[in-house]
């Protein structure tokens, strides 16, 4: 099969693999029809995330076809079109058992911290991505979902990571009426956060970044106010003088490891890989958001430490909530919300990349070219 | 204003809100939204049908954390470890993940690694070319000049070193070759004399 293969910081190719067999008796065999590159790609494409090793394929975003079913499986079969959410999960573990899908104790041996992620290094459970035109999927009979017949593919494969997490986002700052919700970062993830935070209530949206054309998507597709930080002198005080001195309510942080702003943290961090993440936006966050307020997390930072304002944090009483996306989790509500057409997930794509020219989707993507905001992977054939 | 009691009013009332943003306050409850609470039984849901799953094959020994009390259930099998790189992953496994050793063991495994698997891949038919690996010829048809220039964006700073991440190994290499092989040659030359 024709597989997008990792070849060391800022390479990728496309091989020949062999195709994925069954290890398990609830895998099955997925052949993908249709693929995304996440922002969190670009923290193993950097080589950022430790135990990323040459040869693996990425992709943890993917729909496509049952190609065959171990023997355990029951809810599945062959020729069946599924969706599959970003995490790997076991559904009986000691977090499973309490809805902590994204914290499974039973599918990553690399790491007890780390649940399992397809295509996201050994750290992550060393399981090959779905940016290839076969995955092998664990526990069929507790991640996948059948697409419902009413839902286009495109929204499909939004839903498997992007939209949920920019909605987790938002939930995770537990935003009652009214609230000030500032958010750092206008990927796709901060994009649906935006969106996400007036279903909840929120009084005022903020989104901030560096990318114009970002900012402009988050002023129509997420109805909100943006500020471009290469403006501000120092956009903490920009933030606080826009609240009335009072800071936000809610500050999203769905930037991660990557963050710009400090020239000397994002070398450290991206090129030097001396820190797990550059801290950046969550310092902003920490800094912007209120005393007694909450800072949400759900942009990426590797295992290693980050120089975190913490000191900050605790005098200011604030609530930290973070988390990988239980994905499973908020599907119910998101395909309402999908189908109703509160939330159109498909509207943040911009490019549709043919999985031969994958090495030059990450480079669009990564360097921000060509007014990228979501591309997609399209195998062969579809 | 934080100096007094009040709070700030709104800039836009939620009735006003509603009317404009659609779906505005459809999850208004905070507790019923998705993954509320946190913590809550599952299983009855999740479609899993064991207790305890059943256990995956072991083809070689797999490489864990030593905070597990045993090889999970489930596990990735891609790109067992190998070579130099393979040697330094197990060694990095041998220390919790709270330890700084592992993930910097791991992250210097990484950048072996690369360097080994590129001088690997010069005895296959299909060498790295790193023209083609890192897409920079997508930056033909993709606005290079319109995407970087004229915006505000921050990150031209650092995406200028890029190229010397992915150069900047073998450059260092052939430098060290250099130093080596001309030492080398003058000390023989120093022993032929
Ligand atoms: N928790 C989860 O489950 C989960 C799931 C998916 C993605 N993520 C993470 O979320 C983050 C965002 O993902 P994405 O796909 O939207 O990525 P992305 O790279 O498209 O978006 C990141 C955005 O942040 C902007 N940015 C950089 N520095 C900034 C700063 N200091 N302040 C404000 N904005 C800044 C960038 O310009 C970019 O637009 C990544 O770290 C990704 O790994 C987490
Ligand atoms: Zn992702
Ligand atoms: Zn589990």
């Amino acid at each position: 099969m024709r597989a997008m293969v990792y070849r060391g910081p800022y390479k990728v190719r496309v091989e020949d693999k062999a195709p994925p067999p069954i290890e398990h008796p609830n895998d099955a065999i997925v052949r993908v029809t249709l693929g995304a590159i996440c922002g969190s790609d670009l923290h193993l494409y950097h080589g950022m995330m430790p135990d990323t090793r040459v040869g693996m394929t990425f992709g943890h975003e993917f729909i496509g076809v049952v190609e065959q079913v171990g023997s355990s499986v029951q809810s599945l079969k062959p020729g069946d079109r599924v969706m599959v959410p970003f995490n790997i999960f076991c559904g009986t573990c000691y977090f499973c058992a309490r809805g902590l899908y994204s914290n499974c104790h039973n599918v990553n041996p690399n790491a007890t911290a780390v649940g399992g992620i397809y295509g996201y290094s050994h750290t992550c459970g060393g399981y090959d991505g779905g940016q290839a035109e076969l995955v092998r999927v664990p526990f069929a009979d507790v991640g996948p979902t059948v697409i419902p017949d009413w839902m286009d593919d495109e929204d499909a494969v939004m839903l498997t990571d992007a939209c949920p997490t920019g909605y987790f986002g938002a939930q995770l700052g537990d935003i009652v009426e009214g609230d000030v919700v500032v958010v750092f970062g206008a990927g796709p993830v901060g994009l649906f956060a935006a969106k996400s935070a007036w279903l909840m209530g929120a009084g005022r949206v903020v989104v901030i970044d560096h990318l114009e054309y970002r900012l402009e998507k988050a002023r129509t597709f997420a109805h909100a106010e943006t500020f471009n930080f290469t403006e501000y002198d120092d956009i903490v005080v920009h933030l606080k003088k826009v609240t009335d001195h009072l800071g936000a309510d809610v500050v999203i942080d769905a930037v991660g490891a990557e963050a710009d702003g400090s020239f000397l943290q994002h070398v450290t961090t991206a090129k030097l890989k001396l820190q797990g993440g550059s801290p950046v936006a969550l310092n902003w966050a920490i800094d912007s958001v209120r005393k007694g307020g909450t800072v949400s997390v759900v942009g990426a930072y590797g295992p290693l430490f980050s120089a975190v304002k913490f000191g900050d944090a605790l005098n200011k009483g604030l609530t930290l909530r973070m988390n990988q996306c239980p994905v499973k989790r908020q599907w119910p509500r998101l395909f309402e919300h999908v189908r109703n057409g509160y939330l159109k997930p498909r509207d943040l794509v911009t490019h549709r990349i043919p999985l031969e020219h994958i090495a030059e989707g990450y480079h669009i993507f990564s360097s921000k070219l060509d007014g990228c905001i979501k591309p997609l992977v399209v195998p062969d054939g579809y | 204003m934080p100096y007094t009691a009040e709070k700030p009013p709104p800039a836009r009332t939620s009735e006003e809100l509603r009317a404009t943003i659609p779906g505005w306050g459809v999850d208004l409850d905070p507790r019923d939204r998705p993954s509320v609470p946190r913590e809550q039984p599952s299983t009855h849901l999740t479609g899993a049908h064991w207790d305890f799953p059943e256990r995956q094959p072991e083809k070689w020994p797999r490489e864990r954390s030593v905070e597990h009390k045993f090889l999970t259930p489930v596990f990735g099998t891609a790109t067992p470890p190998r070579g130099l790189s393979g040697g330094i992953r197990k060694a990095a496994y041998r220390y919790s993940e709270g330890r700084t050793a592992h993930w910097l063991l791991l992250v210097l495994a990484d950048r072996v690694d690369a360097q080994e698997s590129h001088l690997r891949s010069f005895l296959t038919l299909r060498p790295d070319n790193p023209i083609t690996q890192t897409g920079v010829l997508s930056e033909l048809r993709h606005h290079p000049i319109r995407s970087r220039f004229g915006v505000k964006r921050t990150d031209l700073v650092h995406q200028s070193l890029d190229p010397v991440v992915v150069a900047g190994p073998w450059v260092l290499a052939g430098a060290a070759v250099y130093v080596v092989g001309r030492r080398v040659l003058r000390s023989l030359r120093g022993l032929m004399r």
